[in-house]
């Protein structure tokens, strides 16, 4: 053990300032891990050099087909030797952590525990899709390793073409804002489709992410497959006392400026006794006056979720935000939570039965049409789902009376 | 007969119950109000007239294990046992009593923890692996981070932007690291570099043909062998065809740099989520400080902290303004670059007489 540090001038520099320094804390386990001596190694290379040194390959566990990331180095000699040996495979394992991030200090010594056993001691908490991601471990470690984890209590994460690790906010745990219970909401998204995240067979990968109230701290909207929204229906409650306190203590100028004129749908006036107006049947529940005035303001008691589909980051067609294809649904009652879950089945169906090789869920429906996708997973058209009306007049619309007689029947049913 | 191996318990997402502090779980879906006392903190009051304090407080998000144990020998000893993570990798305490957050606050300063990262801040930035684990990162994340933190990290302590900015770094186009009010991307400008003798060897053609997001892969025979070739005029370097055929190796030290986007906003807020915008270009690759990159971040920083309205996010103020003036503010060049040129962007295009002179 304690195989001699490289020199590592540039890394050092890392080391200096406010911010607390993920090299220093290399360094740390460096001491008695020659792991992460060599490691340091190959990363001072890649930042003398400008070049990134890893590959992947195939490594999992038994039973699995997925969720460790495998990383062999290509910094060779030229006999095919590895430069830095002992980091030769430094492979990352994927552990899904509870709704929310939450963890009592028991669970995160335990980790840090079975990490220092079997891998580098270096825990990304957490990565992009909210794994906690157990860095830096050998090809025969990563069984025993994820075996103590899983023990614990804790599942391996999604990789490759797969269900992902979902994420979903701090939500009712804290936050007053919150319009369902988000932990639930994921637990059952996720662990609906847990043989899709483990044994990786779909055309590529499927995200779950789950936001309490339209903020969307957990950015589902730009980064899951499949979001979900808390949101609510009726009027937005409104304590006027408060209202009235925060007009003294802020100003009218002030109000009306950052609260009544930033409302997007110019739903809010403010009364000559300053008390607040609100034309609750414009408002698009953007958050932004709840947001300024928490304790006057909040949501209302009909809550429920928002679902949209089809978010995803770049590759392969650009960015794409999520498109909404259910405006609102009660989410209480265990038959609503089955009712989501059934949704959430046919989303996955159909895109596994659907989608290309290396296509996401919005890339497919951009391929195929949103009213194809909508007709194969048994949703009927909204206006919500639109921002504005088609623009372009080529297209056949034989079958429009039909159509309409539709429309009349589900407004006729309601 | 050898043993039977142990096979995995699929127990899925784990329940949280067991994880959360006492009072958030007393009083789960039943808070009332929550307020900022001071940057850092939060203050939430439940409808049972409980209350929680929240300290929140920057890590270098890739944690070595006697980190981690610091961080929970402070959560025992001054909060409780309790913690949770944000999705930028902040830590957050929560105690129970008023009286407990200063002492708090105090230890984890003296332990060299930043606390901030709430309302108005320059929060955490959410970033990708980099040279430390990625596979095809033009750059190092994690230090690029720390780098840039170190300068921002008055804009992390303090509340004084005119609304939230969330930054994200990513080691290259594909973007893992997430849409941002500034993104911090490097960009890999050259097409791959192919190895034919080993194509035929590791690459699973049809896979590697179908990743592509322009079609400008094809099959070919070179030099006898089953190989790939790549149509350069189509290739946007994306690097996609990497993972599933290392021989196309698409790391290029010499070229590769830096852009910067802006106006990314996740919140449904006042107005829709909106995408990141190319802002800059051509920032240098320069580790291991990029201070060239820092540079331009503060430049943005700088303009839209002082010209943007309270609760105008980044993107808000420049739509609200005119993109030509953000250029103008920032001072940053406009080129012909930044005009969308992708078939679907004429949407991005203006289309009225709508100019400020």
């Amino acid at each position: 053990m304690a195989k001699p540090m490289h020199d590592t001038p540039m890394l050092d520099q890392l080391e200096s300032g406010p911010w607390p320094s993920f090299i220093t804390g290399l360094k740390r386990l460096a001491n008695d891990n020659d792991m992460m001596v060599d490691l340091m190694g190959q990363l001072e290379t890649s930042y003398e050099t400008k070049k990134g040194y890893w590959k992947g390959g195939t490594v999992g566990v038994i039973g699995y087909g997925g969720g460790v990331i495998p990383r062999f180095t290509e910094l060779k000699d030229d006999e095919g030797n590895a430069l830095f040996p002992e980091a030769a495979e430094f492979h990352t394992i994927r552990i899904m952590p509870p709704p929310g991030m939450h963890y009592d200090t028991k669970t995160l010594r335990d980790f840090c525990d079975v990490w220092e056993k079997y891998g580098s001691g270096l825990i990304a908490l957490h990565g992009q899709s909210g794994d906690i991601m157990f860095q830096g471990c050998t090809t025969d470690n990563v069984q025993p390793a994820f075996d103590a984890l899983n023990e614990m209590g804790f599942d391996m994460g999604g990789a490759g073409p797969a269900v992902r690790t979902g994420m979903s906010c701090v939500g009712a745990a804290r936050c007053e804002q919150s319009c369902v219970d988000e932990g639930r909401t994921m637990r059952m998204l996720v662990n609906n489709a847990l043989d899709d995240m483990h044994r990786p067979a779909l055309p590529y990968k499927m995200k779950y992410k789950v936001s309490g109230c339209p903020n969307d701290c957990m950015n589902s909207i730009q980064r899951a497959d499949f979001a979900t929204i808390g949101t609510w229906r009726d009027d937005i409650k409104v304590d006027q006392e408060e209202v009235k306190k925060y007009v003294a203590d802020m100003g009218r100028k002030k109000i009306i400026d950052n609260v009544i004129t930033r409302c997007p749908t110019q739903a809010l006036s403010l009364n000559d006794d300053d008390t607040l107006a609100i034309d609750n049947s414009n408002c698009v529940r953007c958050m932004h006056c709840i947001n300024v005035m928490t304790k006057a303001l909040s949501p209302g008691d009909d809550k429920g979720v928002s679902v949209l589909i089809g978010g995803k980051r770049t590759l392969k067609i650009g960015d794409l935000m999520g498109t909404l294809i259910v405006p609102f649904h009660k989410l209480e009652t265990d038959e609503d939570y089955e009712w989501l879950e059934e949704l959430a089945t046919e989303v996955l169906d159909f895109f596994a039965e659907n989608a290309l090789e290396h296509e996401r869920t919005g890339e497919m429906i951009e391929r195929i049409g949103l009213t194809n996708f909508l007709e194969g997973i048994g949703i009927e058209v909204d206006p919500n789902m639109i921002s504005r009306p088609r623009m372009n007049p080529y297209v056949r619309m034989d079958e429009w009376d039909e159509e309409v007689a539709k429309w009349e029947e589900r407004k006729a049913a309601q | 007969m050898a043993e039977a191996p142990r096979m995995p318990d699929e127990c899925g997402v784990p329940e949280m119950d067991a994880y959360l502090h006492p009072v958030m779980k007393k009083n789960y879906g039943a808070w009332s109000w929550h307020d900022r006392p001071r940057p850092g903190v939060l203050h939430h009051v439940a409808k049972s007239g409980d209350e929680i304090w929240t300290v929140r407080a920057g890590t270098q998000r890739q944690m070595d294990v006697y980190t981690i144990r610091k961080l929970m020998d402070i959560a025992d000893e001054f909060a409780e046992g309790f913690v949770r993570f944000t999705i930028r990798s902040n830590i957050e305490y929560m105690v129970s009593t008023e009286a407990q957050v200063n002492p708090l606050i105090e230890k984890l300063n003296a332990e060299g923890f930043p606390v901030g990262g709430t309302g108005n801040s320059v929060s955490m930035i959410s970033h990708t692996q980099g040279w430390l684990h990625c596979d095809i990162p033009g750059t190092d994340a994690s230090g690029a981070v720390k780098a840039l933190m170190d300068e921002l990290i008055d804009e992390y302590t303090k509340e004084e932007m005119p609304n939230r900015v969330r930054l994200t770094t990513s080691c290259c186009q594909i973007n893992c690291g997430g849409q941002g009010d500034i993104a911090i991307n490097i960009q890999h400008v050259k097409p791959p570099k192919i190895d034919h003798d080993q194509v035929a060897n590791v690459c699973e053609r049809p896979t590697v043909v179908a990743r592509c997001p322009v079609a400008a892969i094809r099959p070919a025979m070179v030099n006898g062998k089953a190989s790939l070739e790549v149509d350069e005029k189509k290739c946007i370097c994306c690097g996609a065809c990497f993972p599933p055929c290392p021989p196309m190796q698409i790391n290029d030290p010499e070229h590769s740099n830096f852009a910067i986007w802006v106006g990314g906003k996740n919140s449904n807020a006042r107005s829709k989520p909106t995408f990141h915008k190319l802002v800059a270009s051509g920032v240098p690759n320069n580790p291991p400080r990029w201070p060239e990159v820092s540079a331009v971040v503060k430049q943005i920083l700088g303009a839209y902290k002082e010209d943007a309205k309270d609760w105008e996010r980044i993107g808000e103020w420049a739509e609200r303004i005119g993109w030509p003036r953000f250029f103008e503010k920032t001072g940053l060049p406009f080129t012909k670059y930044h005009i969308d040129n992708w078939r679907g962007g004429r949407a991005n295009l203006n289309a009225s007489t709508h100019i400020r002179f």
